[in-house]
């Protein structure tokens, strides 16, 4: 349902079209790519010292990878370095688990002078609990689904 | 070996290009982009497509947020195979219980030892 604009309101809008900054599209992917590459290079790496020092399968070391990865992403976001990965990788360092553990571990710092109980523990989730709550119910639906289809036939 | 971390460069950069789409053009939020990336992820394990692409690039795939997704339906699925239909509640986390927890754990361990800045 789109609402009927003001004809000046036509007329700023366009104007702001005008005036909005291009995004360098094709420059953000390329930062992107390569500093998503390297984070998932870094991950391998750390794969591979859990398959080689540690009982871990190729199918099981997922789970203590992305471990390690928040790990560093707490380092990384505690000493301010993680935003200025950010700045320069935007989805690049979003997508990978760090962006998700900085996202929760930046909300938890930020919130820390409301206390632990009601800063901390009610905050750590407000950026990233989207991400657990789509992944909840959407990993539900998919795997109630295929349950049944896989019991129908 | 040095095959696997080319893959994973390659594969896991792809996978933040897309990220950095729908970003750019489509005008989504971080928020909204994470969770779409998610739920692709799982709708990916349900199909059995993701398990392949981890086969064949490692941290490339295991690493960008979409293998949460994956995790998640594989861990249901997994259950409810031994228990059935109620696995797909009680094995949810099964496999991705660590990236959770450790968010947790560090979480409340960078608020104790980072203050914020500005």
């Amino acid at each position: 349902m789109k609402k009927e604009l003001k004809p000046e309101q036509k007329k700023y809008q366009e104007l702001q079209q005008k005036h909005e900054t291009k995004r360098p599209v094709l420059a953000n992917c390329m930062k992107a790519f390569i500093v998503g590459g390297l984070i998932c290079v870094i991950g391998q790496a750390v794969s591979l010292f859990y398959m080689y020092y540690f009982n871990f399968t190729e199918k099981t070391v997922g789970n203590p990878t992305v471990a390690t990865m928040v790990f560093f992403s707490m380092l990384l976001t505690g000493f301010g370095i993680y935003d200025k990965l950010g700045q320069i990788g935007g989805a690049g360092s979003a997508v990978p688990v760090t962006g998700f553990g900085n996202a929760v571990i930046s909300a938890a710092i930020e919130h820390k002078t409301e206390g632990f109980v009601l800063g901390v523990g009610g905050n750590i989730f407000k950026l990233a609990g989207a991400v657990i709550v789509w992944g909840v119910f959407s990993a539900f639906v998919v795997a109630l689904i295929k349950t049944l289809w896989l019991m129908w036939i | 070996m040095l095959a696997m971390f080319f893959w994973a460069f390659v594969v896991g950069g792809l996978i933040c290009v897309i990220g950095q789409l729908l970003f750019d053009v489509a005008k989504l939020t971080p928020a909204h982009t994470l969770s779409l990336l998610v739920v692709i992820g799982s709708v990916l394990g349900g199909l059995g497509w993701y398990e392949p692409l981890i086969n064949f690039a490692g941290a490339g795939a295991t690493v960008p947020i979409v293998s949460f997704g994956n995790s998640l339906v594989n861990g249901a699925l997994n259950e409810a195979s031994k228990h059935g239909m109620v696995g797909v509640l009680t094995g949810m986390f099964e496999i991705t219980s660590s990236g959770i927890s450790a968010a947790i754990v560090f979480g409340m361990i960078g608020a104790l030892l980072f203050k914020s800045k500005g």
